[in-house]
């Protein structure tokens, strides 16, 4: 499978990165590389096989739902771009 | 007393305690050759009066016969784990400036062991690389030349800050990680040794992420010894990571100068690599013999599917890259590029915080993610992830005590030789080593011998999940039969 440039777009758009138009091209025939590297692993019979979610099996820990953290919030926000009033500050989202 | 930079962590260890030095004398020593050593860019904070602060502690606690197990052992840490005070960027122009309140668990577990930091040490872009050249922060330079020539080489990546500073006698340990060969790569290039544990020995909690199911710390330090003392204190469990193991943590050094004899020693046909540099091959043959030698049982084995290991991690990788890296959104911490809404201030954030190769992976991660394509690579690849560990399964069942393989497929190269337009070429580095991530197993890279350039290069160890003990015993006899590395020249003083 390969990438076309409206593709390259949409991914980008869908990661939130901005792309110049002239850095499409470029970044078009890098991610067509990797996919064609990545293209051998039709090869493979993987009819029945399941796939990874836990490399190395173990049992999923559980915890009481219990606050056990907090009351830190100028830690919270001390590398915040902007803050106010220990909130996150960001562009307006509602007019 | 020679100088103290030229102590192994054992031997600087067994001086403190014999009171021939002190913690403070031995931090100045490194501090006075980090400070001579900035040529090599290995470090991107430095912490001179921490380092101090901690030694004077450590010498009181000597004085007072309560010594810990690394007191006053002073050491770098890899810029992906966060220190409380102390700047974290991950090599990231996006993280720069960002200074954690909290320190990460197998940090942590240092300093309460005794241990002192010297600073913050350079790596590839959220490890994202094996030349450490995507760091923001400028390319690590090795301390080892090609003979007769002044070419920077890498030291390999992502912890080329950690192996560069080890090699060059600037740290006696320090801490690195390892997602696809990140820790034994770049030990290998620059005549280090390195561990990557199996999954889940040692706690993620507090290092910046980059794919999850794959991350995993370890350390590199100059003997096997010195390694092994080091993952005692970085293992352990940690209820703060849900794939923190609940297993007691054995005392590693003990398994060195334990007998191999009758030890089964796998050699996989699968690693002969068409093209393979004819002395990557003589090294490999060496390091059967010192098997034979030292009593061990040579089995030829067979991994089918270690083609698919390379092709699959780079779907697995980025695909969990993408979603980790998705918090970096110029919100609660790091870079913020202003836009004209929301959106596009992510947008400008993303585009200007990140490096190429990590906008790259990013972009990968979330085409194999998207709609219509989860299925067709991400679904196929965990599927043949399945098939990958199951071949080391196999042969383990079979009786196979540890896996002896080259840790790269050539030396050191040199610093821009490989950043050419194909990103393939570069990943083609870990090819030895991203098996053993995908299955989750632990791996260990061990110096064996000088490249016709007179560049060390380096054996691999595969072996059981948790039986790091065993590639300890049997790295200490690489170490043993093989010929001593030099030390690289001083040329930046």
């Amino acid at each position: 499978m390969s990438v076309d440039q409206a593709t390259v777009r949409r991914i980008a758009h869908l990661a939130r990165i901005k792309v110049a138009d002239e850095e499409v091209p470029h970044l078009q025939n890098e991610l067509n590389a990797i996919l064609a590297f990545v293209e051998d692993l039709t090869k493979v019979d993987v009819e029945g096989v399941e796939p990874m979610t836990s490399v190395i099996p173990m049992p999923m820990k559980k915890r009481r739902d219990v606050v056990n953290d907090g009351g830190i919030p100028d830690e919270i926000v001390a590398n915040a771009p902007v803050s106010e009033d220990h909130f996150f500050m960001v562009p307006k989202v509602v007019e | 007393m020679t100088d103290l930079t030229d102590l192994t962590l054992a031997g600087a260890r067994d001086a403190l305690l014999r009171k021939q030095t002190s913690a403070v004398d031995l931090a100045k020593a490194h501090i006075a050759a980090i400070e001579k050593a900035r040529a090599l860019n290995a470090f991107i904070v430095e912490t001179p009066d921490k380092a101090l602060a901690m030694a004077q502690a450590s010498d009181e606690m000597i004085a007072k016969g309560e010594a810990r197990p690394l007191e006053g052992l002073p050491l770098g840490i890899k810029d992906l784990y966060c220190t409380s005070g102390v700047q974290t960027t991950a090599g990231s122009h996006m993280l720069e400036g960002f200074v954690p309140p909290y320190e990460s668990t197998v940090s942590a577990h240092l300093w309460r062991d005794g241990a002192t930091m010297l600073g913050k040490l350079n790596l590839d872009e959220f490890a994202m690389g094996s030349s450490n050249e995507t760091s923001y922060f400028g390319p690590v330079i090795s301390p080892w030349r090609r003979a007769g020539q002044t070419t920077p080489l890498t030291p390999g990546g992502s912890s080329g800050g950690s192996a560069s500073a080890v090699a060059a006698h600037l740290c006696l340990g320090a801490t690195a990680s390892d997602t696809g060969g990140s820790i034994r790569q770049p030990a290998a290039f620059t005549g280090t040794v390195g561990i990557k544990p199996t999954y889940g020995r040692c706690s993620r909690w507090g290092m910046v992420a980059f794919a999850s199911s794959l991350d995993q710390a370890g350390p590199i330090a100059r003997t096997v010894r010195d390694t092994a003392i080091l993952m005692r204190s970085m293992a352990g469990h940690d209820p703060k990571d849900t794939t923190s193991i609940d297993l007691p943590v054995p005392d590693y050094e003990t398994a060195l100068g334990r007998s191999i004899k009758g030890m089964k020693i796998g050699i996989p046909k699968e690693y002969r690599m068409d093209g393979m540099p004819a002395e990557i091959e003589t090294l490999w043959q060496q390091g059967i013999d010192w098997m034979k030698g030292a009593g061990a049982e040579i089995v030829d084995i067979s991994l089918p599917h270690t083609r698919y290991a390379l092709p699959a991690y780079y779907i697995v990788a980025p695909a969990e890259a993408s979603s980790n890296l998705a918090r970096y959104d110029g919100v609660r911490y790091g870079l913020r590029v202003p836009g004209k809404d929301i959106a596009s201030m992510y947008e400008n954030t993303r585009a200007a915080g990140f490096g190429k190769e990590v906008r790259r992976r990013i972009m990968i991660g979330t085409y194999v993610l998207s709609a219509g394509y989860y299925d067709a690579y991400y679904v196929r690849a965990q599927k043949i992830r399945t098939l990958i560990k199951r071949d080391f399964e196999t042969v383990f069942e079979a009786g196979v005590d540890a896996i002896l393989t080259p840790a790269t497929p050539s030396a050191a190269f040199g610093l821009g030789e490989k950043s050419a337009a194909d990103p393939i070429e570069m990943y083609l580095n870990d090819i030895f080593t991203v098996t053993v991530n995908m299955a989750g197993l632990p791996g260990i890279a061990v110096p064996a011998g000088l490249s016709s350039e007179g560049l060390p290069l380096g054996l691999q160890l595969i072996g059981r999940a948790f039986d790091e003990e065993t590639l300890f015993s049997v790295a200490d006899v690489i170490e043993q039969s093989a010929p001593k590395l030099p030390q690289a020249a001083k040329w930046w003083i």
